[in-house]
């Protein structure tokens, strides 16, 4: 009986610890297939970034940048940060806060001429909002505050150099 | 005049508070002192309960008197803003949705205090006594670092108005419900404590626990359900789950405290998994304490709101770490006094659910660590990253479906100890139709697309028909349909809704199509046999926005079967352009339309979406939630509470001397 009362135990936990490691095995490898890296223009500037793996690109959409095509659903703008731009291509709507100067994430890769294709376009519901990646970099070490990107409806101009 | 007298009453109830616990003390260590414990402890729970309901009061007449000296008003309310809206504004924002979530807490409290009369006084003297002090932690959060009646100087003319996506209808009750949820498992949270302090749990406690539990549960379910809905709705994408951290953050107490429904089934009707439902318990409350907070502090959006307000921050982690730390402390302490009653064998009904809990609690932890792991690396410095709906969905539906594969074997499984044959022969009927329907339902419809939809299919079926086998055969064994306890209908009920949802989710996410096109005036486009006329915009005027109507005829076979008016609205305050979808929607389908952009002379993008069932996955979960309730109701946990009290305090007594 006691016999039994133990072995019946030990199967429990055998059981258990098969489902727990089966879960962290597929946990582990999902983890590390679905990780997506957040990346600024600039860290594509500096070759950070390798092509055609898949990542968010956060950044402001540079004012005038904004290119329509008037017959399909194609749409291309400028994603920059303080120092770089990247040119984006993206095929669809674009959210109801997309507009120049927003600050906006994207998901996508980078294809080999270095435009970034886009999948997914994301603007917060929230006109002040910059993704908090993009805020912080922003304001960076470098003391360039980017300060013209702030008053983002003040008629802010492209006048500045990358 | 009415901001102080919120002031007022939130420091009243916060004395009463104090006042409360202090006599919880000391009439839980010497009940038999104090006789008339019971009614001054309600007196004051009373007493709480009104003050709160005071301030909340003032802050709704603050709104709807426009009072803008009051920050909190001016941030989220305007002129222009209908009634029902200012209303709802109150818990609209962080500060007033704290004073939400306070007047809940004193609810539950009143009721526990109304409907426990034949608890022993010391157990409920330490619950009233711990709820007092979750009550305290909140009031004193809310009094040091948010407090909703601030006022402000000058007095701005105008509100900066409530976000156009929270005016609609499913945002007004929405936030109650999932509050009822959170605060509810309070509840539990503070009888586990109970049982830990006394060293004492017997079916009795899982008795008085359990109808508490599932109703906190039913009412989480229904919230989510909601936020859920909305999102569909509102965001105007069409999108119903997005793994987002604050839909993840309402989740994660709801699975730990699905599987804490079922661990205290076992608790109750066996004595034994005593100590981990404790545990489930304490986890459910910590984590809806975190989901909380996380939501409403901006901890989530960003980790820097942690560093913007260090205040709160601070406070946070601090009440985190006294409440949640200082059970589990209590637990390690007082764990190993809760001796099982019995052995587990291996085919039984408890075994079974100790299957359903460790699935559970491993889908919690899943969900736990894509939500939080990004952000401790985030704010660790390790550089941003996030994981997607693709790291979810990819352990959801492995570790899922096992637990629909359970769900079938509920009933049928006898507790003790249970023979296979007689379980498989009673499964044989369900599952065969199971596999037959699911069979004919995927290749019929839908083309026998996706090996995993037909599993997906075949499971929820399952489901489904072994819980109408359930009730049937308790009906044949018992005095017809009148003689099934509510118990059995909540759980029938409850997996019965499951297994439609399974169904529900797992076609609308095989099958739906999605198509974004660029349409001119009298353009027609086709999505899976349903075409989409557009027939122009024209302009209307709503309370408080302006909008542009599309007018789209829906053909089917060339023969118009709906039109749909979806809109692109512009809020007059805050300026913000907002999607109004519009759907028209059968069982078998959903037909959405969602207006993109003027793409200049007269033409518009449109996303127009075929998503099929997707009625059910709202159906699936209200059954959920009928089932919750109707299982709170059951007869015996009322009747059996009562003549089971008297034998408890005996037990008591008899512990005592």
């Amino acid at each position: 009986m006691k016999m039994t009362a133990r072995r019946q135990r030990m199967a429990w936990i055998a059981l258990l610890l098969v489902v727990v490691g089966a879960a962290a095995a597929l946990a582990s490898a999902a983890f590390r297939e679905n990780l997506m890296y957040f990346h600024t223009p600039t860290d594509i500037a500096s070759g950070e970034v390798p092509s055609s793996t898949n990542f968010r690109l956060g950044g402001l959409v540079t004012t005038g940048s904004v290119d329509r095509d008037p017959d399909s659903l194609n749409v291309a703008f400028r994603l920059a940060d303080c120092d770089h731009e990247v040119q984006v291509q993206y095929s669809g709507i674009l959210p109801d806060l997309f507009r120049e100067g927003q600050g906006i994430v994207t998901m996508g890769y980078l294809d080999d001429e270095g435009t970034f294709q886009a999948q997914q376009v994301l603007a917060k519901h929230d006109e002040n909002y910059m993704p908090p990646e993009l805020a912080e970099r922003l304001a960076d070490e470098t003391g360039h505050s980017c300060e013209p990107f702030k008053p983002v409806r003040a008629g802010y101009d492209t006048g500045y150099d990358s | 005049m009415l901001p102080a007298l919120g002031d007022m009453a939130l420091a009243g109830a916060t004395c009463v508070c104090v006042l409360q616990i202090l006599f919880a003390v000391q009439a839980a260590r010497a009940p038999e002192r104090y006789p008339a414990a019971p009614a001054l402890l309600n007196a004051m729970v009373s007493s709480h309960l009104l003050l709160i309901f005071v301030a909340y009061c003032a802050m709704s007449i603050l709104f709807v008197q426009d009072a803008f000296e009051v920050v909190f008003v001016a941030q989220n309310s305007h002129v222009e803003l209908p009634l029902a809206y200012k209303l709802s504004a109150v818990w609209g924002g962080h500060e007033g949705s704290l004073l939400l979530w306070m007047l809940m807490l004193a609810g539950w409290t009143w009721c526990v205090g109304r409907f426990s009369n034949n608890l022993p006084t010391s157990t409920r003297a330490i619950v009233l006594g711990v709820l007092g002090f979750v009550a305290i932690g909140f009031l004193t959060f809310t009094l040091w670092t948010s407090n909703p009646f601030d006022l402000q100087f000058p007095v701005p003319e105008s509100g900066r108005d409530l976000n156009p996506l929270l005016q609609d209808p499913g945002m007004v009750i929405h936030p109650p419900l999932l509050y009822m949820g959170y605060v509810g498992f309070a509840v539990a949270f503070a009888f586990a404590v109970a049982a830990l302090i006394e060293g004492r749990l017997d079916s009795t406690w899982a008795r008085w626990t359990r109808p508490w539990t599932t109703s906190a549960w039913a009412f989480l379910t229904a919230g989510i359900a909601l936020g859920s809905w909305w999102a569909y709705h509102e965001l105007g994408w069409g999108g119903w789950w997005f793994w987002d951290p604050v839909e993840n953050a309402s989740f994660m107490p709801w699975l730990v405290g699905t599987a804490l429904i079922h661990s205290l089934a076992v608790t109750d009707k066996r004595g034994v998994f005593k100590s981990w439902t404790v545990l489930l318990a304490i986890v459910a409350f910590g984590l809806s304490l975190l989901g909380t907070f996380l939501v409403r502090s901006g901890v989530l959006v960003s980790v820097h709101a942690f560093a913007s307000d260090p205040e709160r921050g601070l406070y946070i982690l601090a009440f985190l770490t006294v409440v949640v730390g200082g059970a589990l402390a209590l637990y390690a302490w007082r764990a190993s006094q809760l001796k099982p009653e019995t052995r587990v064998a291996i085919i039984s009904r408890e075994s079974a659910l100790l299957l359903n809990n460790v699935f559970l609690v491993v889908l919690a932890a899943v969900v736990f660590i894509g939500t939080l792991y990004p952000l401790v690396v985030d704010s660790l410095g390790l550089g941003s990253m996030s994981v997607g709906p693709p790291y979810f969905e990819a352990l959801f539906i492995p570790l899922g479906l096992p637990l629909v594969l359970l769900v079938g074997f509920s009933a049928t499984l006898a507790w003790k100890r249970s023979k296979t044959g007689p379980v498989l022969r009673a499964a044989a009927l369900p599952a065969a139709i199971a596999v037959v329907a699911g069979i004919a339902l995927w290749a019929g419809i839908y083309a026998a697309r996706g090996a995993m939809a037909l599993v997906g299919i075949v499971l929820g079926l399952w489901a489904i028909f072994a819980a109408l086998r359930d009730l049937w055969l308790r009906a044949r064994s018992g005095r017809g349909v009148g003689s099934i306890p509510s118990s059995l209908w909540g759980m029938s009920l409850g997996h019965l809704g499951l297994g439609m949802f399974v169904i529900a989710v797992t076609v609308v996410s095989s099958f739906d199509v999605e198509r974004d096109v660029r349409l001119a005036t009298g353009e027609v486009a086709d999505v899976e046999g349903y075409q989409f006329r557009f027939e122009g915009t024209r302009p209307v005027e709503g309370p408080n926005y302006i909008a542009e109507r599309a007018t789209v005829t829906v053909l089917e076979d060339g023969a118009p079967i709906t039109t749909l008016y979806p809109e692109k609205r512009r809020y007059r305050v805050q300026q913000d352009i907002m999607t109004q979808s519009a759907v028209s929607y059968n069982p078998m389908r959903d037909l959405y339309v969602s207006l993109g952009e003027p793409m200049g002379s007269d033409a518009w993008s449109l996303r127009l979406q075929y998503k099929p069932m997707m009625r059910l996955v709202w159906l699936g979960t209200a059954l959920m939630m009928l089932g919750g309730f109707i299982a709170a109701l059951d007869r015996r946990y009322w009747r059996a509470t009562r003549s089971a009290s008297a034998t408890a305090s005996g037990a008591t007594a008899q512990q005592v001397s």
